[in-house]
């Protein structure tokens, strides 16, 4: 499935293990439940591993498996199922500085809740970039440029940018006031 | 009131182009219907019977003179000349065209206006006690901690696809005008005992629907402080858990319900302990520079009591009688607030024309410091008018058919809209709530009466607020035909309650009648005083249903 991020599409440099099959080569993304078995493995031949992890996944029960995974991949069995934005604001809270990645059918308009939530990139079936083409992803994230929220996201939140006004105005008054004394 | 500053004006204006870019790619496939609904929904554009629905927000209930104004020209322009004021403190157009909307939007914008999640999974418009900075009973205006909410809430990464819709209102007076315990956050601005620092209660769980329920208190005194971090670490909870296998069980209430307000209460604990709440919450400045919005007005100093006012009361029996019911104390000496009643009799509840809509901002800049407050009683409040100048204001409301003189009494009925407009409706519910008015039409009884709510939906979904209301009325269907529902004692106060099932279910003609009946056994068993709930209270359901029954007995009909 296409990989996109925030400038557009992404090669991936990792591959998947699907149920049934065998260990591919290079980096490759685990199923949670597969992650314990193979781990070792993938570290020995010196590749990264990821890990595949639903979205009824508590943060408290994998962040001890995460030791040294490169990459956690969180599913969305749908766009309208929310819960994987909050299990990546939960794993970012709890200090995962590896690459985030969602998984599923998320579309253009997402892409901005994706990226405030902590991920880096978002891995969609081909149907959806079929009738939404990149320029699509780039322009919606080009028109919601502001939010409120702190702590959601790359950049400067509202609250931030007002602070900052605030800051820099106290600043201004004072040094006003230094040139007045001068 | 709030102004926007630049960046709330530049936030307002990049989603109008985002939903308008959002209606063109539906329109050119990029984006599927199923893909386009929750994105339309978040703004506000319901798909209905006859036509979209476009609700927009009126953040606490406040509006600006400007801001009632420019509605009044949206009603004109894309709509047919009237709007719909809901209980939850939104205006709703219900004709208006898809292509129109995002234009709609922009005149929004204009005023300072939006339509952002007054509908779909998201945390919804905010609405907060409409006699917000008038009561007297108030410890904090609550419009600031909305306005916060309103804020933080608007496009949160987060919580834009959660299971279920949520909504949170804010009262900071003792008595609950905004029926916070009826929402999926209710919180109440209270003095912490002893140190008198100002915080939260936090109400969850609260809400109707098919599953009504009273909120639980989740945490007795949050700092004000903490107020954002708190809200994450709840919907946090709700998000991950609320459940999504079905719809109807998707609200927090059934979440709180099934796992148990202790251990709710504990998730939410864990989580906000494991939130790093500084980068989060608002700097206490941030909460000061909203705050100085809600400043008072510049009121005079006048004299508590107004020679004049009291002169035209006793020349004007009919002023007088609506100052009984209308006019609502000022903590302010010399001001009080008046309510606009939206329920003519005979009316439809809650619309207002484009032209009422104008003769009321005009009335509200000269008497009002061009304030007007939308109630969830769905009526209109001019909240700072001086008692000498009341008449004044009574006598051009009159002229203008707006000074029916029965807030809080029983014709001033709350309705949604129902089989009328609505896609999801099972009965009528406004024609219901306009035979009542007209039953009821009688002032001298009306206020014999006294206080009693009648709140009506129509269907289980019950946007009327029937659980709550004193008397309400669910309009239900079976084999084609509708009928009615009636329960007593519901309460949307402190007092909280939810109303209990009377008894076998009524055709359309009968409500009228049984609600007499009902009225009747209140008024010989009161005691001096009494309100209805007080009555009822006092008494059980019994005697009410012993009457309803004899009542229904013998009839024969479709509805059981
Ligand atoms: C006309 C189109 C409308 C539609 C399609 C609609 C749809 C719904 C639905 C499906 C629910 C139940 C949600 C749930 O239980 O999870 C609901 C609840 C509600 N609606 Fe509406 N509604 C409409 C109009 C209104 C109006 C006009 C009002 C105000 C008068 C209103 C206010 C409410 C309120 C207060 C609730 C109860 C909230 C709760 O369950 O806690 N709605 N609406
Ligand atoms: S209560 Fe039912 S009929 Fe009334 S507006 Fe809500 S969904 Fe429609």
């Amino acid at each position: 499935m296409p990989l996109i991020d925030a400038t557009g599409f992404k090669q991936n440099g990792f591959a998947r293990m699907t149920e049934g099959c065998s260990l591919p080569a290079g980096d490759v993304i685990l199923p949670l439940e597969k992650l314990s078995t193979w781990r070792e493995e993938v570290f020995s031949r010196g590749d990264r591993v990821g890990v595949h992890l639903p979205n009824t996944a508590r943060v408290d029960e994998v962040w001890p498996l995460l030791d040294d995974v490169a990459l956690v991949s969180i599913d969305f069995p749908s766009f309208a199922d929310g819960r994987g934005f909050s299990l990546a604001r939960g794993l970012r809270q709890r200090g995962f500085f590896g690459v985030l990645r969602a998984f599923g059918p998320l579309i253009a308009d997402q892409m901005r809740h994706a990226l405030g939530c902590g991920f880096d990139e978002v891995e969609t079936p081909e149907a959806v970039i079929v009738r939404q083409p990149i320029s699509q992803w780039r322009a919606a994230l080009e028109t919601i440029t502001l939010r409120y929220q702190r702590g959601a996201g790359n950049g400067l939140s509202i609250l931030d940018r007002r602070r900052a006004a605030r800051e820099m105005g106290h600043r201004r008054f004072h040094s006003g006031l230094a040139l007045a004394r001068e | 009131m709030y102004r926007y500053d630049e960046f709330d004006s530049r936030f307002v204006r990049e989603r109008v182009r985002e939903f308008r870019a959002q209606v063109e790619r539906r329109l050119d496939g990029s984006l599927t219907e199923d893909e386009f609904k929750p994105l339309r929904l978040q703004n506000g554009l319901y798909l209905q019977l006859h036509a979209y629905m476009l609700r927009i927000a009126i953040p606490y209930g406040t509006l600006s003179s400007r801001q009632l104004r420019q509605l009044a020209l949206i009603a004109d322009r894309y709509d047919r000349g009237y709007g719909h004021f809901t209980t939850r403190q939104n205006l709703q157009f219900n004709w208006p065209k898809l292509k129109d909307v995002p234009d709609i939007l922009d005149l929004l914008a204009d005023v300072e206006m939006h339509a952002i999640q007054t509908s779909g999974n998201c945390i919804r418009n905010v609405t907060a006690d409409h006699f917000a900075g008038v009561a007297a009973d108030e410890v904090e205006d609550p419009r600031p901690t909305a306005e916060l909410i309103r804020q933080w809430s608007s496009l949160h990464p987060e919580f834009s696809f959660l299971p279920r819709k949520f909504k949170i209102a804010v009262t900071g007076a003792e008595h609950d005008r905004a029926a916070i315990k009826a929402h999926d956050i209710g919180l109440r601005i209270l003095r912490r005992p002893g140190t008198g620092e100002i915080g939260y209660e936090v109400i969850v769980g609260g809400g109707l629907g098919r599953t009504p329920m009273i909120g639980k208190v989740v945490r007795e005194f949050l700092p004000r402080a903490d107020l954002l971090s708190f809200l994450e670490a709840i919907m946090r909870v709700y998000n991950l858990e609320g459940r999504r296998d079905n719809k109807f069980k998707a609200r927090v209430k059934i979440l709180v319900h099934e796992i148990g307000a202790e251990e709710f209460r504990r998730r939410v604990e864990q989580e906000f302990a494991a939130l790093d709440g500084p980068s989060v919450n608002a700097d206490p400045e941030e909460v000061k520079r909203i705050a100085a919005y809600f400043a008072p007005p510049p009121y005079e100093e006048l004299p508590e009591r107004s020679v004049k006012l009291s002169i035209a009361k006793a020349a004007h029996r009919d002023f007088a009688r609506f100052v009984e019911t209308n006019v609502f104390a000022h903590r302010v000496p010399g001001y009080a607030a008046v309510t606009i009643s939206l329920k003519p009799i005979g009316g439809v509840p809650g619309d207002a024309t484009s032209e009422q809509m104008r003769i009321i901002a005009e009335l509200a800049e000269r008497y009002s410091f061009g304030e007007i407050r939308v109630t969830y009683m769905q009526n209109l409040v001019l909240p700072h008018v001086r008692n000498d100048e009341l008449f004044a204001l009574w006598e051009a409301l009159d002229a203008a058919e707006l000074a029916t003189a029965n807030a809080s009494l029983v014709t001033d009925i709350i309705s949604c809209p129902g089989l009328d407009y609505c896609s999801l409706a099972t009965a009528r519910s406004i024609p219901i709530a306009q035979s009542l008015s007209r039953r009821f039409a009688d002032g001298a009884r009306q206020r014999e009466i006294g206080p009693l709510g009648i709140k009506i939906s129509g269907c289980i979904n019950a946007c009327g607020h029937h659980h709550i209301g004193n008397i309400g009325i669910l309009g239900l269907e079976k084999n084609g035909a509708e009928y009615y529902q009636l329960t007593l004692g519901g309460d949307a106060t402190e007092n909280a309650a939810l109303g209990e099932r009377l008894g076998p279910g009524l055709a359309a003609e009968e409500v009228p009648d049984a609600v007499e009946k009902i009225v009747n056994v209140y008024l010989q068993e009161r005691s001096v005083g009494e309100e209805f709930i007080a009555t009822y209270r006092r008494l059980g359901i019994a005697p009410f249903r012993q009457a309803f029954e004899k009542g229904v007995e013998g009839d024969q009909h479709a509805a059981h």
